[in-house]
């Protein structure tokens, strides 16, 4: 309450201040781009439900500001539609941060606009390691492929497992997983078999599953975008007798993300992930942040980690506003996030300095039935993960 | 050697499922020449109903299958009545595509808001899961179930169109309808009948299939181009054509697959196109003037 009230005088004070400038309390825009309809709606969805429920839970208002989203639907990635659609937000909106992107080529391709107009551009999901070097006004609170791999291999090789297959959807963030599992695995005494692209819009894994089988290898390592093709693999791994085999499955949390568990059922029980977050994350902040969701939403069958990395993202827009007290300048606002530290319904995070992106504790769960519902439950947890991939770029 | 019969075994169990859910596409463009871009979005409700028959109702599996089909062939008879007996016959093949293709969207958009972007799953009975051997080759149940299941409806539709006095109806109504209607058949039954023959083949394929096509409300989308691709091999109207260009097309796909994976779609795209250009109308002629 007395920061509230600290912040409405600080505020006040700054509204003063500025007074003489151009304008005094503002409507401060944010201009979201996201897929909110086709396929990949479940991304639109979360984020602006995390957008939401962080504005309930903080106000609409920094210091004198009102902080505004507008929304644009991207149905499917199409770089060239979200750099017209930013452009849009730009200069007809006068949006003066940019969110979302859900995938790598459409955040990629607003980099020229971003620097152009000096705005701050905060990612919420797409995990290529790559983007953050595209512009420095970029800042992203989702994860890398790089940064869930690097540990898991890791567990993996300690597990005593020699020998792995890795089967990738065949684009930028799979190319990063296998590279970091690849890397990652070998320097730990384990032997890469295979190395298994599977085009996007794959809708038979039974030739992988042929394919894995014929390795003989002990384990799996996979990735492929939360979607509809998750469900087909895990199914094709679990009916093709790699389950029943013994060959052990593993992979970054998009596999298993929460919306998509009572669809997957018991096909991936068991299966061992690695994530930023789970909704079974034990710890206050995440109990107080999924019973506001609820409150929120009726229910929180869909928080995800894409509802937390808008949550997170939200977070950040609000405090680049704060810490320019109203004024916003892209470059500087970046600036005054760097080394940012809080306490996230995923844990404690802090966005680093150099590659603007977050660091945080990644987490091996398992897929285990909670009561009735089944749960992503954390087994172990790496604590300060870096992006691992932008400091092997540099 | 495994790997080949393999490969073989998964071909056939993909074509199986793409020829259930195609024939019905096939009859409707070879018989009644409506191109009906809405198929795949009548497979998705087929599978929707089937999902929620089974998991909001706590039906068997094979009741909700039953009952997916014919309540699918019942909320699409309307349809029948009130759009697709204007655009009947190939006169007006743009009249078709526009209307056909604006109701997959609209059904789409329904489904989307009444069930949510989430993936649908249609829980399979302790019978069907799990492995069996088939020689060297472990397959999954409900594989060998589909395929058992595919050539079941293609020994049904044929002895039904060739062998019944209803098949025998049908194709004099469809070469010459003014004269099968001046010798007293009833013609607008007739299409009525085929329609719902149609419909209810891709609610059996959409249910069937779910496993492999997994459902969500951009499934009718999705997967039309796929459907389309096996009338287009097979032949419209042609009932072996389809069930030949379905297994075709699912052991190319699968060997591709199997062998180069970073090619991704390339093969099977291939194949569509070496085979069109050697048999322009399909593998089959159909019924097709």
């Amino acid at each position: 309450m007395t920061r509230t009230l600290r912040n409405a005088l600080l505020g006040a004070a700054f509204g003063l201040a500025l007074a003489a400038g151009p304008a005094g309390a503002a409507t401060i825009k944010v201009g979201v781009i996201a897929p909110f309809s086709g396929p990949f709606a479940m991304f639109g969805k979360t984020f602006k439900e995390g957008i939401a429920q962080y504005q309930a839970e903080h106000g609409k208002t920094v210091g004198a500001d009102t902080v505004e989203f507008v929304f644009r639907d991207l149905e499917q990635t199409n770089p060239a539609q979200a750099k017209a659609l930013a452009q849009e937000l730009i200069v007809k909106e006068r949006v003066s941060f940019l969110a979302g992107f859900a995938f790598t080529p459409d955040a990629m391709a607003v980099a020229p606009l971003i620097d152009e107009a000096n705005i701050p551009a905060v990612v919420f999901n797409a995990a290529t390691s790559a983007i953050t070097e595209k512009s420095p006004r970029f800042v992203r609170t989702s994860f890398t492929l790089w940064q869930n791999t690097v540990p898991l291999a890791e567990h993996m090789a300690k597990q005593g497992i020699k020998t792995a297959v890795t089967a990738v959807s065949d684009y930028g963030p799979g190319l990063d997983g296998e590279a970091a599992f690849k890397a990652t695995f070998e320097k730990n005494g384990g032997k890469v078999a295979d190395t298994i692209r599977m085009p996007l819009k794959s809708n038979d894994f039974a030739p992988f599953m042929q394919r894995i089988k014929d390795t003989g290898a002990e384990a799996v390592y996979a990735f492929l975008p939360a979607g509809p093709t998750t469900l087909a693999f895990a199914k094709a791994f679990a009916d093709n007798g790699l389950k029943d085999k013994g060959v052990k499955l593993f992979g970054p949390g998009d596999i298993t993300q929460e919306p998509d568990l009572p669809a997957l059922g018991d096909a991936v029980l068991g299966m061992t992930t690695s994530f930023h977050y789970s909704r079974a994350h034990d710890s206050a902040v995440n109990k107080a942040f999924l019973a506001k969701h609820k409150e929120l939403f009726g229910n929180d069958d869909n928080a995800t980690f894409t509802t937390v990395g808008a949550y997170d993202g939200t977070h950040l827009i609000y405090q680049m506003i704060r810490n320019g007290g109203g004024k916003i300048d892209g470059a500087k606002a970046v600036e005054s996030v760097k080394g940012l530290s809080w306490e996230s319904p995923r844990g404690p995070v802090t966005i680093d300095p150099n590659s603007r992106h977050i660091t945080q504790t990644i987490y091996l769960r398992t897929v285990e039935k909670v009561g009735n519902r089944l749960e992503n439950v954390e087994k172990a947890a790496f604590e300060k993960q870096p992006d691992y991939g932008y400091k092997l770029a540099k | 050697m495994e790997s080949i019969f393999g490969i073989a075994v998964d071909g056939v169990a993909y074509g199986m499922i793409l020829f259930i859910i195609s024939v019905g596409l096939s009859v409707t463009l070879g018989l009644m020449r409506v191109v009906n871009l809405a198929h795949g979005a009548f497979a998705m409700v087929g599978g929707y109903v089937a999902s929620y028959a089974a998991q909001g109702a706590g039906l068997p599996y094979g009741v909700a299958l039953v009952v997916a089909v014919v309540l699918t062939v019942l909320a699409t008879l309307p349809l029948e009545r009130l759009l697709y007996r204007r655009i009947y016959g190939s006169a007006n093949e743009l009249a078709q595509v526009l209307l056909t293709i604006g109701l997959t969207f609209v059904i789409v958009a329904g489904m989307n808001y009444l069930f949510g972007p989430t993936l649908k799953r249609i829980p399979l009975p302790e019978l069907l899961t799990g492995t069996v051997e088939l020689g060297p080759k472990a397959i999954p149940t409900h594989r060998a179930f589909v395929i058992a299941a595919g050539a079941a409806t293609l020994v049904g539709l044929w002895w039904l169109l060739e062998r019944t006095d209803f098949g025998i109806r049908l194709r004099a109504a469809v070469d010459d309808p003014a004269m099968a209607a001046a010798l007293g058949i009833r013609t607008e039954r007739l299409y009525l009948a085929t329609f719902a023959l149609g419909t209810g083949l891709a609610a059996l394929g959409g249910v069937l299939g779910a496993e492999l096509l997994p459902l969500e409300p951009y499934y009718a989308i999705r997967y039309i181009v796929l459907f389309l691709a096996v009338v287009a091999v097979g032949g419209a109207g042609s009932i072996f054509g389809s069930a030949a260009a379905a297994l075709a097309l699912g052991i190319v796909d699968t060997a591709g697959k199997y062998l180069i994976p970073n090619f991704g779609e390339f093969f099977f795209y291939a194949a569509l196109i070496l085979i069109l250009f050697r048999w322009p109308h399909g593998f089959f002629k159909g019924r097709t003037a």
